[in-house]
């Protein structure tokens, strides 16, 4: 079979339990080459427990993860080794964080920052990486004089770029997001959108993002997933779910907003 | 079903209907109001060939824009089925999976909706590129030939250039509706779904679509339209549907 006839992603019966708390109950979802999934819900519900559990960063209680690699077929995630696991989220995945803060380093430089995947995937030649950095600094419309800078004098719009930068340098073919642009200013989360749209038609990205506004999901999804209680309670195209909702929840989600 | 014909515009016209709807209905259940159900559609059965145009009749509230969103797959259907495009590519979408609908969308059914959804920050040529854009694969000669037949549609239904580069949200109701259409027709598709195209248009520019409606029937796509103009109905329909007469 080629690429284009299997998921990239594909997630079987994963739970979750918190004390006698079921977060995530019994999820499944495929999700294809250069497709992008937005998981939406109210907060609670049990959306980023799902993502960590997909992005092999919280080990679930039950399921299953498999991911199709560039060259090996199809692994478990979770039967591969720790170490491998590391190397597939530092170079096939990417993770971008609500908070820049907790997925850049705000010691090191931005450079440095977009560098560090590289250097994780044994590049050692400093001008390849500096150079490297600059392109994605100037990709995602960064001033690419800011490079010896540290992210810490940044604003948020700029962490949350120069995050999407430190992720997207190694070319990695799936990438879980979660609230990648809440916490920012309407006309700044408008730019961010933008670009996300841009790059993940660009790169032929797939994605998962987590979020909370209807808004973001029109804008940037093919799919969409809609959790309760940490279940699934509704699927589909993105805009078959939001101008043709059938469950009581999505149905009160959808007619809470102002035309999502 | 003849598969030769599947995913090709022009060329021999296929005897085999590119859109068939078979008893369907479709039922809106309002959770939040009671669960109160709009029966909305109900034994509807229709048959649209490639070189056809139809247009769809009926009072305000009959259900001709429902109908459309259930051919485009946006409205789920509660009853009947609905097979669209021919041979190897043709699919029923009361049972298609999210998949089988996507590619549906890319390879056989075009829709243009009664309002422009805009999408903020990108430009009105974008915008009608998009669909060619899609195709493209990245490919720079392809994108280069998609903004051209971008700004070819866009000379001809008379959008000033200064408006090219700009988002459509700020653009007047009958410049978005052109726009709308142009999204709509730039990929070629055998399969068709108008909602209303010339509402809101000048006469020169209701002649004009008038004129790439009746291209793209002739170049072998099935059409089915909501047209409340009279004049642009006569010139463009082949065949008149009263909602009517599926009750
Ligand atoms: N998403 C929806 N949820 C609930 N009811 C809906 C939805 N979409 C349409 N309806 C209802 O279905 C009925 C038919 O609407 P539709 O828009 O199909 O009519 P129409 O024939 O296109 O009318 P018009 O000529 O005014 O455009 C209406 O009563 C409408 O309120
Ligand atoms: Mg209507």
């Amino acid at each position: 079979m080629s690429e284009q006839d299997q998921p990239i992603l594909r997630v079987e019966a994963l739970s979750k339990r918190y004390g006698d708390r079921l977060a995530v109950d019994q999820v499944s979802f495929d999700l294809w080459p250069g497709e992008v999934l937005a998981v939406v819900g109210e907060s609670g519900s049990g959306k980023t427990t799902l993502l960590n559990c997909a992005s092999a960063r919280l080990l679930p209680d039950s399921g299953r993860v498999d991911f199709l690699t560039r060259h090996e077929g199809v692994v478990d995630v979770y039967r591969l080794s720790e170490a491998a696991r590391r190397l597939l989220a530092r170079t096939d995945w990417g993770y971008v964080h609500q908070n820049p803060a907790d997925g850049l380093r705000m010691d090191v430089s931005a450079g440095a920052n977009v560098g560090e995947r590289l250097m994780a995937l044994g590049e050692r030649h400093y001008g390849r990486i500096r150079q490297e950095a600059t392109q994605w600094l100037s990709r995602v419309e960064m001033q690419e004089d800011r490079i010896d800078e540290s992210p810490a004098t940044f604003s948020g719009g700029m962490r949350q770029r120069l995050q999407i930068a430190r992720n997207l340098v190694t070319r990695p073919r799936l990438v879980f997001m979660d609230e990648p642009t809440s916490g920012l200013d309407v006309s700044v989360q408008a730019k961010l959108l933008d670009l996300l749209r841009t790059l993940t038609h660009q790169l032929h990205l797939a994605s998962v993002i987590v979020t909370h506004d209807l808004a973001v999901a029109r804008l940037l999804a093919h799919r969409m997933m809609v959790m309760k209680d940490g279940r699934v309670v509704e699927q589909g195209l993105t805009d078959q779910v939001l101008d043709d909702p059938q469950h009581p929840y999505t149905q009160l989600l959808v007619s809470s907003v102002l035309q999502p | 079903m003849s598969s030769t014909l599947s995913g090709t515009m022009g060329g021999a016209m296929s005897v085999t209907a590119a859109v068939q709807v078979r008893d369907l209905g479709k039922t809106f259940t309002l959770h939040n109001q009671g669960g109160a159900e709009l029966a909305v559609l109900h034994g509807v059965s229709l048959e649209v060939r490639r070189g056809e145009c139809v247009a769809l009749d009926g009072p305000s509230g009959a259900g001709k824009s429902t109908l459309l969103k259930c051919i485009y797959g946006n409205y789920r259907t509660t009853q009947g089925s609905l097979i669209v495009g021919e041979g190897e590519n043709a699919i029923d979408l009361a049972t298609a999976s999210a998949r089988q609908q996507m590619a549906m969308r890319r390879t056989t059914v075009g829709y243009v909706s009664q309002f422009l959804r805009a999408i903020p920050r990108v430009s009105a040529l974008d915008i009608v590129a998009e669909p060619l854009m899609e195709d493209a694969n990245g490919d720079p000669d392809k994108l280069v030939a998609a903004r051209r037949a971008a700004e070819t549609l866009l000379l001809r239904l008379r959008i000033p250039v200064r408006l090219w580069s700009v988002p459509p949200a700020t653009f007047s109701g009958g410049e978005q509706q052109r726009i709308n259409i142009a999204r709509g027709l730039i990929r070629p598709r055998p399969v068709l779904l108008l909602d209303e195209p010339t509402a809101s248009l000048d006469a020169d520019n209701r002649i004009t679509v008038t004129a790439m409606i009746n291209e793209a029937r002739e170049q072998g796509a099935a059409i089915i339209g909501i047209f409340h103009d009279q004049r642009v109905r006569d010139s463009v329909a082949t065949r008149v549907v009263n909602m009517a007469d599926f009750k």
